[in-house]
Parts: C-alpha cells; structure tokens; sequence
C-alpha cells in the first residue's frame, strides 16, 4: 500500500506581468510538452495518463467552467479531468488521495491564470464576500489583509521596517529565479516610503499582478522510476477552513494554519519541524504574512514573529528562497509555486539557490481573505 | 484499462436534499446548503464532529461568488476541517462524488462530506452557460444549454413523428416519476393523452427542442456523506457501495454535436460506458443494472444517449421509451427521481443523481421506490463540452 506520492518532473514558464500575446492555451502548451519530452509519459488508457487535474478559476478568466477551455491542450481529449477551484496546493492534496485510492497511478497536474486579464484583482477578491454585508463594503483580499496585518503586527511587534525588509530580500531571492518574475530590485527605504495601500499595508507589501502557468507529473511509488531517476516525494498534506466572518476570527490566531500543518506533519511521521525540514516555502501575498505563516508552521514560536526575523529566522530556516509569492505568482498558484521550489532544492535543481544536504520541505499557501482556508504539504527528497 | 482495486471501499452513509424550487428566496446560499447537511446528516446519525474532510463544488459565474465555499462555511459546518473544491461544470456532482470516494479510499479520511449546490435564481444560467464558450470564436453562436441538433439527428434517423412522439413519452414519464418525488421541482401532472397537443403548442426554444421537453433552471442543495470500509460498517444499517466512477471529458469544437453525417462523432457517453463497463467485466449492462440516474437535460439528448449507456442497437433505445420499459416498474427505469428535467439545481444536479440512485440501492427512496429489489445502481453526469462522468453504486462487496 502506497503511503507517498512521486512528483516526477515540472515544466513552468515564467512568472509575467502581463502576457498579453498568449492565451491561457498557449501557456498551458509551454508547459504540458516539456513535461511529456521529459517523462516520456502516454495516454495510453493501460499505462498513460487516464487523469488531469488542473487548477483555474472562472472569474479570472471570465469564463464559466475555465477548464473547458483547456482540455486539449493538458491532453484531456477523452481522459479524466477535474478542476481544483481552490488554491493549487490543494490539488497537490487531491491528487495524492486520487493515487492512494487506487484508482489512478499516473497523474498529470497542470494550472493557469492570468491576474493580467481582469480589470482588477481586488474586483475578483472582492466577489469572494457575501452579497448581503462584506461585499457592499468593499472588503476584499487586500483591505482584510490589512486588518489582519495589523492586528498580527501588535501581537508579534512586526515593525514597518521588518516588513520592508521582507520585501528587499524577497526581490533578491526572486533575482536568483529564473523562472521568477522580473521586479525592480528595492533598498527598504524604497519600501517604507511606498504608498499607503490598505494602511499599514504598503504598495511594495503586496504582491504583484502576474501571469503564470505550471505542469507536473505525478505518479505512484511504485511506477515512479518509469519516469524519472530522481523523484521527489510528497509525503503529508493536510488543510483547514476557517470561519468566513472576521469579525469572528481571531486573525492572528493561524487556527487554520495550526490545524492544516499539524495533519500534514501526522501524515508524514514529522514530530520536530524546526529539526526535520530543511526548506520552507511560505505563500506570503503580503509581506507581514511571512512571519505570521512561520508562526503557523511551527518554526517562529507564537507571537515571537517580530524577535523571529531579528534573530535571522528567514535565514534559519530556508524561508522563501524562490521569492515567495511575495515575488509574483498569481492568486490560487502560488501553493503550486511553493511546491515547485521545494521540488527543485530536494532534487538538487535550484541552481544558485540550492541549499546543501536538504532531506525534507514544507510548502504552504492559504485561499480567501486574511488566510482563512491553508494547507500545507510536506515533502522529500529521494532516500530522504 | 490498468485498474488497480482500491485501497479501501467506500459506502454512502448519508444523503439530504432540499426541496428544490425556481425561486428560494426564504433563504440564501448558505442556508440553503445548511438544510442539505442537516438532512444528510440526520440520515446518516452522525455530527459535524464525525465528519473529516468536507468537498465543495458548485459554478461560480452563476451566482458571482468567487471561492463560495469561504462564505458557504456557515452552512456547511467545515469550521475547522479540511476542505476541497472541486469545480466541473455540469458534471461537478458527479465529480465531487468520485472526489470523496478518492479521499475515502485513499486512508486519508475516514468520512468525507460532498456538498452540491446552486441557486440559479441568483444569476442568469443561460448568460452564464453561454459565458464558457470561447470568446473570440464560439460565443456568438452558444445559446447556453439550448440545442435542437440532437432533436435534428433522431427525427432525422426515426421520422418526425415518431421521433416526437418518443421525446415527450420520455417528457410525461419524467413528469410522472416527479410526481412521486417530494423534492422534485416540476411536477406537472402530465398525462400520455397530451403529447399531440404538446407537440403542436409547447414554443420552440432553439431548431426543434421545445421548452416542454428543457429542464428548467432550479435552486438546491444536495449532500451526500461517503465512508471508508470499516466506518461505514460500524455507522451504517445498510451503506451503498461505490464499486468504480469514471469520467471522460473531450475537447471544444465546431463539431461537438456532429453535424457533418460523413464523420461521426464518438461520444463521450458511449466511450465512458464502453470503459467503465469492460473494466468491472460487465457484458450485458442493461440487465445488469436495476436503475440508471442520467443526467438528462433535455428529453432528446435523454432517449439519444440510452443507446450511447446501454450499447443498444438499431431502434432498442426508442423501444424502451416508446413501451414505457424506463418508467418505474419497467425493465430498466430511468430517473425514478424525475431526473435533471424535474430539477436542476446545476451544481447540485449530478450530485442528486448519485444521492437518488443510493436511495434506490438503499431501498428507502420513498414514494418514487422501484418495487423490485435494487441492486446494481448507476448514476451519471453531464456537462463541459460534452463530458460524462458515471458511478457505479452496489449493495453488495462482491466484486
């Protein structure tokens, strides 16, 4: 019986602006060829590729039901398709119990989104509140980050300055990323003197709009070596809602990220975070989000977030090395993107991001506003 | 097809449904949904407690919530429980019901909660389905779900009479299986006697579908809750196996409903079915199964797709509905529940069909119960461009 799920190979293109000269499609393709001229993989119904999952949202392509638009090109044409409508690393979750179960042995997951193509993000987050209070007072993911930013800064003691070094440290790393979105690299009183966004949270604290697709080939232990010599294995996943209103929160209390990490860590036999795992890729849509997520995780202790990053906890612990999503990714892939940067520094691909003797990483994203859905996927290395 | 056994089985323990209606304005989304867990709940003897994971699927564009499942957490009792969305389109039921068998099966939950809903009162469900066709090159010519080339395709292969005829025998059967079923949206009370009068006023909608014989735009909820092996032994008197689902989509198309007679068109029901079937060694489907839960939208795709399910030659499908064989008491019945024509809340609709066909297995549907002993059930799901999504339901592990 199967206890892990291999990831086998990953194609993504870069992380954009705004690519305005391809389609979703088109970048979908970039991705869905490499990763067959690098696994070799079929369709075969025996032995191929039987299931897609793909991961998309129909109000960021402003389309009903955004996986119809694709299944050729992730080579659904009489396959298996199912969308996750969630943050990707979800997908990660679904596709290891759709192999555990069973029921299918060679996965290939895909997603795409164009934050470039709407009028607006905060248009799209702000379609996430209830019609009847949330919505008509315009909160959206942003402005909720902003309570929570605040709220979590009085009870770590995150100063403005802390976060305007997440963000200089964040482009660096991103720099180093070739797959990374190409920013302007900032000193911190670039940050500190940036517009006031959603107070206190700062243009610079905020992720940029970005346009991004990714593929990855999943598999079954036992028919990993089929498709490559050096498989990198998902070993725990876990996740955890929240409640919706705010009001009803505490925000920055990480119930959610508590639960989600402490049923990955379970699934995959971890006991000491801060000692097992090597690499942490956190999804920080906003720059204050870093240590409070580190909280979450278990590597910065509760309410020490601040004293966290003083200490060089980033540093300690491999946190972001990808740039985060702090860098660019769009909404809902960002988890992907962690996982992505996981699966290259334990399969010894992250170039002159590599970190040395590194066993085991953890990846995390959140979906809604102020985190209020996360996971968290455990992985490791090959004979880790 | 290289399929392994599953790690563990998987049973149906619970399922609720709301009344489904055209306008629930007594509520809103996650009261609607609240009613549906509640119900599931209550029938399974369980509490949120009980529950591990929790799948969420519905179409957003319908009602414009983006990411619903955050609000929809006051109905649905995820506080403090994994959760997945998982989003299809029409087959989204269907999906969320293969989903949970995954996670059931998978040693990763132990009882998963499916949830299925929509409230198509909130939004314009013929704007949204338009809304998936390609923006530069198929949108000016989708009418939604609205099509009359299958209507073309069988009147075409049978005559015009007959043709018509079978469509609305199909139509005043649904109506009388509604009938039965007190969650049924339509029931109109149709008698046989008026299919020439139906035929001659019910307003064309596109080409030959006429409104009598669309499903309507519903609102509702439907929750199914699934175990693994073990847990649905101890909790359940009588669980509903999940045997095997599978689910094939296909590409978008100029040529999705086959209008060029020179190059036909596989379809993914008879390739799904085709599949499915010679995978769990079943030759002689239509015997096999007791009851079948289609997802039939309108009733010409319903009597065209009998023959694609069931592999059926030359007129068989057409004989079925024209000697009322589908009607409950029949040889093979069909939608015992009413069917997608009597309601379709959309996201919840293919959930409903699997929901429908366990009630049958299970024995206790209620006023709509097959009079003979059910045990092979199958449910499927339609949607995307042409997708099938089908589930096979049992009241035995034997296979």
């Amino acid at each position: 019986m199967d206890k892990r799920l291999a990831v086998c190979a990953v194609a993504q293109i870069k992380n954009h602006p705004n690519y305005h000269y391809l389609r979703f499609q088109n970048m979908l393709l970039e991705c869905f060829e490499p990763i067959l001229e690098q696994t070799k993989a079929t369709f075969d119904m025996e032995t191929g590729i039987r299931t897609i999952i793909t991961c998309s949202d129909d109000v960021f392509d402003a389309r009903t039901i955004s996986d119809n638009g694709i299944t050729d090109v992730v080579g659904a044409h009489f396959r298996g398709e199912e969308k996750i409508a969630q943050e990707s690393i979800n997908g990660l979750g679904y596709a290891m119990a759709c192999i555990l179960s069973g029921h299918d042995d060679v996965i290939l997951f895909m997603g795409h989104c164009k934050e470039s193509q709407g009028e607006s993000r905060r248009m799209v987050s702000n379609l996430a509140y209830d019609p009847f209070y949330c919505r008509p007072l315009g909160m959206d993911y942003h402005n909720v980050a902003a309570l929570q930013a605040r709220t979590y800064m009085e009870k770590s003691q995150v100063t403005d300055e802390q976060m305007a070094k997440i963000v200089v440290r964040s482009r660096k790393n991103g720099a180093k990323n070739p797959y990374g979105r190409e920013n302007k690299i900032v000193d911190e009183d670039e940050v500190l003197n940036s517009p006031l966004y959603s107070d206190p949270l700062r243009e610079l604290h905020l992720y940029p709009v970005t346009d991004w697709a990714f593929g990855m080939l999943l598999c079954s232990e036992v028919r990993a070596e089929e498709f490559t010599t050096n498989p990198v294995w998902i070993t725990g996943y876990g996740s955890c809602m929240d409640r919706y209103f705010i009001g009803d929160r505490d925000l920055a209390s990480n119930f959610s990220l508590k639960n989600a990490a402490q049923r990955a860590y379970a699934m995959a036999g971890i006991k000491y975070p801060r000692e097992e795992i090597q690499i942490f890729e956190l999804g920080d849509q906003a720059a204050y989000q870093l240590p409070l997520w580190a909280e979450g995780v278990g590597i910065a202790d509760e309410g020490q977030g601040g004293k966290w990053l003083d200490e060089g906890g980033m540093e300690t612990f491999n946190v972001n090395l990808s740039g985060g999503q702090l860098n660019g990714n769009p909404l809902l892939l960002g988890g992907a993107a962690r996982v992505i940067e996981c699966y290259y520094q334990l399969s010894h691909q992250a170039g002159e991001r590599q970190v040395k003797n590194v066993k085991r990483a953890v990846a995390q994203a959140a979906t809604g506003g102020a985190g209020q859905h996360q996971a968290v996927i455990v992985m490791e290395a090959q004979g880790g | 097809m290289a399929h392994h056994k599953k790690n563990r089985n998987v049973g149906i323990i619970g399922i609720g449904q709301t009344k489904h209606s055209s306008h629930r304005e007594d509520v809103n989304q996650p009261e609607l949904i609240h009613e549906a867990v509640r119900l599931a709940l209550q029938d399974a003897n369980l509490t949120m407690k009980d529950i591990d994971c929790v799948v969420h699927g519905n179409m957003e564009l319908f009602e414009m919530v983006h990411q619903p499942d955050l609000w929809h957490v006051l109905g649905t009792g995820a506080y403090g429980k994994d959760c997945i969305r998982i989003t299809t389109g029409g087959t989204v039921g269907a999906t969320l019901s293969c989903a949970s068998d995954n996670l059931a099966a998978s040693g990763m939950y132990d009882i998963v909660m499916a949830i299925g809903f929509e409230k198509l009162q909130e939004g314009h469900t013929t704007g949204g389905i338009t809304n998936m066709a390609d923006p530069l090159w198929f949108r000016k010519i989708q009418a939604g779900a609205l099509t009359g080339s299958s209507a073309y395709d069988v009147e075409r292969e049978f005559g015009l009479e007959r043709a018509n005829r079978a469509s609305l025998t199909y139509r005043i059967i649904m109506d009388k299986h509604a009938c039965l079923n007190p969650n049924a949206h339509r029931a109109f009370g149709l008698e046989f006697s008026q299919i020439d009068d139906l035929i001659r006023t019910s307003p064309k909608l596109v080409g030959e579908l006429k409104l009598i014989e669309m499903c309507s735009q519903s609102d509702g909820a439907c929750c199914v809750i699934f175990a693994c092996e073990q847990k649905a032994k101890e909790l359940a008197p009588t669980p509903v196996w999940i045997r095997d689902h599978i689910t094939v989509h296909r590409e978008e198309t100029f040529n999705i409903f086959g209008y060029d007679r020179t190059v036909p068109v596989i379809k993914t029901h008879k390739f799904a079915a085709e599949q499915l079937f010679r995978r769990n060694g079943i030759k002689d489907p239509i015997n096999y199964f007791d009851v079948f839960e289609m997802y039939d939208p309108a009733t010409w795709w319903a009597i065209d797709w009998l023959r694609d399910f069931f592999a059926l030659p030359g007129d068989e499908h057409l004989k079925l509905v024209e000697n009322k064989e589908i009607m409950i008491g029949g040889r093979m019945p069909i939608n015992p529940s009413g069917g997608v024509i009597g309601s379709n809340p959309i996201g919840a609709t293919a959930l409903i069909r699997v929901a429908e066909a366990a009630l049958q297995v299970r024995g206790n549907a209620g006023p709509h119960q097959i009079p003979t002993p059910v045990r092979h059930a199958l449910a499927s799901g339609f949607g995307g461009t042409m997708w099938t999504v089908m589930t096979m339901l049992e009241n035995e592990l034997n296979w």
